[in-house]
């Protein structure tokens, strides 16, 4: 790591386990359940996440000795929202197809606490290289629990990943499905992915005993 | 930084710049993109008309649209005839049928106006295809699709769009084996009466091989979205018995 000093690379790591935004933070659940029904949604979302915090974040971060504290969120989310708005319409204009499959994220992305959260909680009072690693460390740690929720659900919901099967047929009674297994309907719905989630809050903490809080 | 950030005065002062800088800024990018923009979406509803009649470069399972560069010279190639319907079901065409706004029309017959009925005539090696635009409320925003349909308002292809549907629930009426399912489902009954096609709920036809049973398998996770289909094909495509009615009568 010759380019990030120690501290600058805690920034990243810190957020993939110890201080993960969803498990440990407990920010970004809503959307967190909303699109983890498929690997492939997850990842889009995932992404999405990653590049409006990391710009978002230096953002705020330049401008965090001007915002009057009085308002400081309506300013974080005029930036957060006019930030999507204008890569929506961007990607609507040059890159059609693509912003068909993004659109859906766009009003997701906007109400995600993970990003409100952040900027008020480090980009107002850090600098903004500093801003920009933690924003893409805490994306990068979203992202994890969202694959792995999107990896369960879609896997035993529907028996695919990522869109392929990988199970058998559920309707020709091929592969694992000619042994009487069945696709679990329920892993589709929203709960689940709380449950899910709850069992990796739960091995997280049992492994690691220092993040139990009494 | 000297200035103190917590006056009233300030405050209000900043409010103002960041709403006049935001706003423009906004209003600058939408106004000079909205040329791109809308020539996208005039291609992409000639992409899903052609794609209800089977103009299209799909794969074994995937969707694929024409190609932007060609959607026009194969548009002006099948589709026949672009037609207005009137409610008793005569017609007139309108080269520019495609572009109305479905959304518009029916706030327009809420109100008590009369509503523009856009059809569209294609013709595929010998046989015509008759492609109706419906739209509808999913469960988070607006759906809607185009249906191809034969003399008989049986269904020979259709697609489905959504605004906002749930990524990997509602939204999965865009796929394939959903909108495959439709084919060959017939609208009207033995009589000629319109009875719709009904996304139901455990119709113990998984593989939609029962094809007279007015009923498509549903979504797992996606009833809502899933009523919402049923509910346009029903209220949309009624509105135009009176043109099959006249047109089969014309032909026998």
């Amino acid at each position: 790591m010759g380019l990030l000093s120690k501290k600058d690379a805690k920034l990243i790591t810190d957020p993939l386990a110890d201080n993960n935004p969803i498990t440990i933070q407990v920010l970004g659940i809503c959307s967190a359940l909303a699109i983890t029904a498929e690997l492939k949604a997850s990842l889009v979302m995932g992404i999405a996440v990653l590049f409006v915090l990391g710009i978002g974040n230096v953002v705020i971060s330049l401008m965090r000795n001007i915002i009057p504290s009085k308002i400081r969120i309506i300013v974080q989310l005029i930036v957060v929202a006019s930030l999507v708005i204008i890569v929506d319409q961007v990607l609507k204009a040059f890159a059609y197809e693509l912003s068909k499959t993004l659109s859906v994220f766009v009003g997701l992305i906007i109400t995600n606490c993970i990003i409100m959260g952040r900027f008020e909680a480090f980009a107002l009072g850090n600098g903004p290289w500093k801003a920009f690693l933690d924003g893409i460390g805490n994306a990068f740690g979203y992202a994890v629990i969202l694959l792995v929720v999107g990896f369960f659900r879609e896997l035993l919901g529907s028996g695919t990943l990522f869109g392929i099967p990988v199970l058998g047929d559920p309707i020709e009674k091929t592969g694992l499905y000619s042994t009487g297994y069945e696709n679990n309907g329920f892993m589709l719905m929203p709960p689940m992915a709380l449950i899910i989630v709850g069992l990796i809050i739960w091995v997280q903490r049992s492994r690691n005993t220092t993040l139990i809080e009494d | 930084m000297s200035t103190n950030t917590d006056t009233n005065k300030y405050t209000i002062l900043f409010a103002i710049a960041m709403v006049v800088v935001v706003g423009s800024l906004l209003a600058f990018t939408a106004s000079s993109l909205k040329p791109n923009i809308q020539e996208n979406e005039r291609m992409e509803k000639q992409q899903n008309i052609l794609y209800a009649m089977g103009i299209n470069e799909n794969g074994a399972t995937d969707i694929k649209f024409i190609g932007t560069d060609k959607v026009a010279g194969e548009f002006s190639k099948y589709i026949s005839k672009q037609l207005l319907i009137n409610a008793d079901g005569s017609s007139e065409e309108n080269t520019e049928a495609y572009l109305i706004d479905v959304k518009k029309e029916q706030a327009k017959a809420k109100n008590g106006g009369t509503r523009l009925l856009p059809l569209f005539v294609g013709q595929k090696e010998g046989e015509s295809f008759y492609i109706v635009p419906i739209r509808g409320k999913g469960l988070w925003d607006a759906i809607w699709g185009y249906v191809a349909l034969n003399e008989d308002m049986v269904v020979q292809g259709a697609f489905f769009d959504h605004a906002a549907e749930t990524p990997g629930l509602g939204a999965n009426i865009k796929q394939r084996y959903f909108m495959d399912d439709f084919v060959g489902e017939k609208l009207l009954s033995d009589n000629g009466d319109f009875k719709g096609i009904t996304v139901a709920k455990g119709n113990n036809d998984p593989k939609n091989l029962i094809k007279d049973d007015y009923e498509v398998d549903a979504l797992a996770g996606a009833t809502i979205t899933g009523d919402g289909v049923s509910a346009m094909i029903k209220s949309d495509l009624k509105l135009y018995l009176p043109y099959f009615k006249n047109l089969k009568n014309q032909l026998n």
